[in-house]
């Protein structure tokens, strides 16, 4: 197969769903395994192109769990590997994003969220699956989820998720909704050499020696993929350092499983990434993520020309959540407002970690994301 | 200065294809910022469909249309939904073909377009976007007619251009045309 470009070059005009497959080459991603589904299928639709262009695999399922597994597969032979979906594939996934969890096998999941439950409303954007995300297969376990605003981060988001799922070994969900991901912007692509890359770590000693499932310090193990040379056995089942199953030793559990959620807990900070404007003086704070921080953004710069301290507190990574820099924020401000597409989500963190500060909901459901005013008439409620 | 322009007719008729011709024409054929949004039902042709741009000179925190400054409609349900949601002094054009019952506004720029009509007469009712895009350059400062023209060139199946460009024509002419008889100035 012919080698082509895998990086765009320049500025495009693209729509979120387009930057994300092209993010995703710009990653190093070389095989999605998919099943076309609103309002995610145009990122399959290109992949399916591209992919081919560039030497790489694009396969369609015949549903979203054979998806998900196709992609641990891609992974454990060495691919960066990815798939997308919206509400319904993704509830389909959910066991074997438990399987991807317990192999440690690194991936992409971007999930484009549309009204639910079930089927709900296939063209219309939502932030429903929050939760889902980060508690959707059985068992503990932490992931990471991140949430882009824009056409850019469509893009340069999905090659963070690359970094981070090789990075920690973890299945990584690019957290957008149907707004962002049939919205068309502007979208500036660096030189592909700019374009930082992590691959996950191989192991440094002989393969008599190595133990698919022996953590470093950071407590990620190396990962050897097949046809390397080494011996790699991966199970859902509960194993030792070694791959092979332990399911009735208590002490295997307990390190095993403690080990995958604090790979992910404490390396919080380096995994975490926020923004925080006009912060510095704010007597209100919104908290926002995704398509509503945009109108966050636009309702704290509007009530701020009346006089009102306001900022924004946006998250771009969501899971892990910044409990205590969400906790240090909310001891200087008087209130948080926390605009979402769902019923209140997401806001049940804020107010775990928001401790005695007021805590309030602007909840919406249907076409339209937040408009400013209805964030700034909440945010003048909010400080009187 | 930010613009808000409002683009809805049924699936089929080009609409949001007409938003991205539009905000291509501002931001890569233009010097502006632009963001396009859609929306739609799950049916591919027939339903209701609407195409939302802004234009700015500064970053858009907000992409999506509040109360348009420009609003163009190309069929009756679409005059029904959206003919009282705009701006005051807001330019609306019609496809006076497709929106029959009418109960116009009052303080509002309404300009006739025979869009559709225009389209059959060129052979291709398909293409009244084009001369609905065309009629908005001239009826509008939004973006400028070269910018539409390469906007609208790269958005096109090969072997349509003249086809294309006879018809963006047509609208821009009828759109001055328009103008001239109202003799109010584009805005």
């Amino acid at each position: 197969m012919q080698k082509n470009r895998a990086v765009l070059q320049g500025t495009h005009f693209l729509s979120g769903d387009l930057a994300c497959a092209e993010g995703a080459l710009a990653a190093g991603c070389e095989f999605f395994g998919g099943y076309p589904i609103t309002p995610a299928t145009e990122i399959a639709e290109r992949m399916a192109k591209r992919l081919p262009e560039i030497g790489g695999v694009y396969l369609q399922m015949e549903d979203e769990i054979a998806s998900i597994a196709a992609v641990i597969g891609a992974s454990f032979a060495g691919k960066k590997a990815m798939t997308a979906t919206s509400g319904p594939g993704f509830s389909l996934m959910q066991e074997n994003i438990g399987l991807a969890v317990m192999t440690e096998a690194p991936l992409v999941i971007v999930n484009i969220m549309r009204g639910g439950p079930s089927t709900g409303q296939p063209t219309m954007p939502s932030q429903q699956d929050v939760m889902q995300a980060r508690w959707g297969s059985h068992g503990d376990y932490e992931i990471i989820a991140l949430a882009p605003s824009s056409v850019q981060e469509m893009f340069d988001l999905t090659i963070e998720s690359f970094n981070l799922a090789e990075t920690y070994r973890v299945p990584v969900m690019l957290l957008a909704d149907a707004t962002i991901g049939h919205m068309w912007e502007r979208v500036k692509i660096p030189p592909q050499e700019e374009i930082p890359l992590s691959w996950r770590k191989k192991p440094e000693v002989a393969p008599a020696k190595y133990k698919p499932f022996k953590p470093d310090e950071n407590l990620v193990p190396p990962m050897a993929c097949f046809g390397e040379g080494y011996r790699f056995h991966a199970t859902g089942l509960t194993h030792n350092e070694e791959g092979a199953p332990a399911t009735v030793s208590s002490e295997a559990q307990d390190r095993l499983v403690r080990r995958l959620c604090n790979k992910i807990r404490r390396n919080t900070k380096e995994i975490m990434k926020i923004e925080e404007i006009m912060l510095d003086d704010a007597e209100i704070v919104v908290l926002a993520y995704g398509i509503t921080s945009r109108a966050a953004l636009s309702a704290v710069r509007m009530v701020r020309k009346e006089g009102i301290k306001a900022g924004l507190l946006r998250l771009v990574t969501i899971w892990p959540f910044p409990t205590e820099l969400v906790t240090q924020i909310a001891k200087k401000s008087r209130a948080i407002v926390v605009p979402e597409m769902n019923c209140g989500q997401l806001v049940r963190e804020v107010e775990r970690a928001a401790k005695t500060t007021p805590v309030l909901l602007l909840s919406k459901l249907g076409e339209e994301p937040h408009r400013p005013s209805e964030i700034s008439s909440a945010l003048r409620k909010a400080i009187k | 200065m930010r613009t808000e322009i409002r683009i809805a007719g049924f699936g089929g008729q080009g609409i949001i294809r007409s938003g991205l011709i539009l905000s291509m024409a501002a931001c890569i054929y233009g010097d502006k910022n632009a963001v396009q949004t859609q929306s739609y039902g799950p049916e591919s042709r027939g339903g209701s469909c609407k195409s939302e741009v802004v234009i700015a000179d500064e970053e858009i925190d907000f992409p999506l249309v509040d109360e348009p400054d420009v609003v163009v409609i190309m069929s009756q349900e679409a005059y029904h939904t959206y003919i009282n949601t705009a701006k005051e002094n807001a330019s609306i054009l019609v496809d006076s073909e497709m929106v029959t019952e009418r109960a116009d506004p009052p303080n509002t720029k309404i300009f006739n377009v025979p869009a559709t009509k225009t389209a059959k007469e060129l052979g291709k009712a398909i293409i009244a976007n084009v001369v609905m895009l065309g009629a908005l350059v001239s009826l509008t400062n939004l973006v400028t007619f070269e910018a539409m023209k390469e906007a609208i060139l790269r958005n096109i199946p090969k072997g349509t251009e003249n086809l294309n460009m006879k018809a963006f024509e047509k609208g821009y002419d009828f759109g001055k045309k328009l103008l001239k008889k109202k003799n109010v100035p584009a805005n």
